[in-house]
């Protein structure tokens, strides 16, 4: 049966003048699923028992609970949510201070294949619809708590576009979450078209993982390269218009003896030159099987001095979560894969 | 989804090409050509589409770079939305295509070629610009048709042309998929260069099989078709 979790206002307008209801019957539910706490179409108690029954004789609520939560030491807390197609996808709650800040799926796997992220073993199983993403915040125990949203779960944002750009209509939109645009970020491996397409459509900020300034070694990292180069994307960045508010930052894990030297920090600031933007250097956290090593703190605190001496804001991320495996490029669900679930090369 | 006149103001724009030729070399899979009318760089991709309302889609260069057409090899996805309508082309028509780009280039050093299904048009494209000196190409895929150009490749390479099929067999085909024989091999050199095109999974798979195999990660560079 269909949701009605994760449709528009205008699909549920739609839905509401095809069963014969009311119009203003859209912007009723769109209330009941965006800004109240229910989780049953017979709580919409403003809809009459024979419109409840009407809808939920065609469509579900369509909230999924998360099927197992797992806590690190430091708070954080890892969700576990099955899909729509019977696959699996993890979603990150990282308490800060008074913020609370939720990392999304966008897609069950990845197609991308970056060599020192753990989504990318378990290959692509499927897309996430609009319902299935903005589902991993609505049904978590901190969901009227939650202050942040950063789409750097599983997947490529930009792979799947259409229902990520849906997905923050549903975030930002005044019938639905009401959020600020400002308070969610889109992370991306630089898929231009999609990056376009979204720096027209939403206001969120946008963050490109970036890892190296230089051709040859980002194509070893990150097979993206070969197709988006990363001077074709930030040459786009770099001639659009974000505005005061709107914020471009750069993800940058630093790793030893490969992206952390001083021609990397003179590259960096070559290429970034004339972005006002931030870099955020991540430790690198080792996945099974990996020749990557994450650089020592103290090459990191100079690296990141040396990016700030030349003009450009960069912080480090605090690692959060890593005990529980849901720190940065940790997640997936590859375990939980069935045989039949595999897929083929060819 | 993005149109297809949002990439007129990125870097890769689009213009009108006049199709040659279409042929299906195997069931649901296409070749279809046009003129080249630029230099290109075997390995590089154009991006193509149908018509201004469908988002283009990205296809390496199946051809050397000497021949008068270009020509890209692609498989249907029934639930696709821009293959099955260009299986249907016929020459004369028209359809929308960038000049060739990217950089999944040969560096011209010993290799070895690895690719699954459609992603053997890079290395054919390379073999067809006369580029095969110390190249050793291994291609997987499901089915014994699946293995496209084989007779000339197969003339051409001799031993160092690899079949690997997952579901059927014939002799001098391996059984089993690329990573099964990659697995099989007692020692995998460590001082070449390895190109892998394809599926994600597969790119990955092998990515990690090689490594867990001395050869070290900066030797391998990939081309995956998202
Ligand atoms: C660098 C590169 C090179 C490539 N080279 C080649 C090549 O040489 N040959 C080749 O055959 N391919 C190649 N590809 C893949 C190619 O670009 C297309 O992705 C492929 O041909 C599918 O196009 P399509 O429009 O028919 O399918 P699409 O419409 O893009 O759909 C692809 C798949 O996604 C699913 N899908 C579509 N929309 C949705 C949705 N909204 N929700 C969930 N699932 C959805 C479909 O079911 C389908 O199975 C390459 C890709 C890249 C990135
Ligand atoms: S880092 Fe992101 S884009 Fe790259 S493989 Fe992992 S999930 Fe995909």
């Amino acid at each position: 049966m269909e949701a009605l979790f994760g449709k528009t206002l205008d699909e549920l307008t739609q839905v509401a003048i095809e069963l014969g209801l009311p119009k203003f019957t859209g912007k009723q539910l769109a209330e009941w699923l965006y800004q109240k706490d229910i989780r049953l179409i017979d709580e919409m108690t403003n809809l009459s028992k024979k419109n409840r029954d009407l809808l939920s004789q065609h469509y579900k609520f369509g909230l999924v609970e998360p099927t197992r939560v797992q806590e690190s030491i430091d708070g954080t807390k890892k969700y576990l949510f099955p899909t729509l197609q019977n696959k699996f996808i993890e979603t990150a709650m990282i308490p800060d201070d008074d913020r609370k800040t939720v990392c999304v799926s966008s897609q069950v796997g990845c197609k991308m294949g970056c060599l020192f992220c753990m989504t990318a073993k378990q290959g692509f199983q499927g897309q996430l619809s609009a319902g299935e993403i903005v589902n991993q915040i609505r049904s978590i125990s901190e969901r009227n708590e939650v202050t942040n949203i950063v789409y750097m779960g599983m997947g490529e944002p930009f792979d799947n576009l259409e229902q990520v750009l849906k997905s923050l209509e549903i975030l930002t939109s005044e019938w639905g979450f009401a959020m600020s645009p400002r308070r969610i970020t889109v992370s991306t491996i630089g898929i231009i078209p999609g990056m376009l397409t979204f720096l027209n459509n939403s206001e969120a900020h946008l963050a490109v993982s970036l890892h190296t300034p230089f051709d040859d070694e980002r194509k070893r990292l990150m097979p993206v390269q070969v197709a988006y180069p990363i001077a074709e994307v930030v040459k786009e960045i770099k001639s659009w218009d974000f505005g005061r508010q709107r914020r471009v930052s750069f993800e940058y894990i630093v790793f030893k003896g490969l992206n952390d030297s001083p021609k990397h920090v003179t590259e960096l600031a070559r290429l970034l030159n004339g972005i006002k933007c931030r870099i955020n250097l991540i430790r690198f956290h080792p996945i099974p099987g990996t020749p990557l090593e994450g650089t020592d703190e103290q090459t990191l605190q100079l690296f990141k001095d040396k990016l700030n001496d030349k003009g450009i804001l960069t912080t480090v991320r605090a690692s959060r979560g890593q005990d529980i495996y849901a720190a940065c490029g940790l997640l997936s669900t590859k375990e939980l894969l069935g045989k039949g679930n595999s897929v083929q090369f060819g | 989804m993005p149109k297809a006149e949002e990439y007129r103001n990125s870097s890769i724009t689009l213009k009108e090409v006049i199709i040659t030729g279409n042929e299906e070399v195997s069931p649901g899979v296409h070749l279809i050509s046009w003129k080249r009318e630029q230099n290109f760089i075997p390995g590089q991709v154009v991006k193509i589409t149908i018509d201004q309302s469908v988002a283009p889609r990205i296809y390496s260069v199946c051809s050397g770079n000497s021949e008068a057409e270009i020509r890209v090899l692609f498989n249907v996805k029934e639930d696709g939305i821009l293959t099955p309508r260009l299986s249907g082309v016929i020459p004369g028509m028209k359809i929308w295509a960038s000049n060739p780009y990217g950089s999944f280039k040969d560096y011209g050093n010993p290799a070895w070629w690895i690719a699954t299904g459609t992603g053997i048009a890079p290395f054919y494209s390379m073999f067809r610009s006369g580029i095969s000196e110390n190249k050793t190409l291994i291609h997987g895929a499901r089915y014994l048709n699946q293995f496209y150009f084989e007779d000339e490749l197969e003339w051409a390479l001799g031993d160092k042309y690899i079949r690997c099929c997952s579901q059927e067999q014939s002799c001098n085909v391996f059984p089993g998929r690329v990573t099964d024989y990659l697995n099989e091999q007692k020692s995998l050199p460590t001082d070449i260069n390895y190109y892998l095109c394809g599926k994600a999974l597969m790119v990955v798979e092998v990515r990690d099989l090689l490594i867990s195999k001395g050869v070290p990660y900066e030797n391998i560079l990939a081309e995956i078709y998202f």
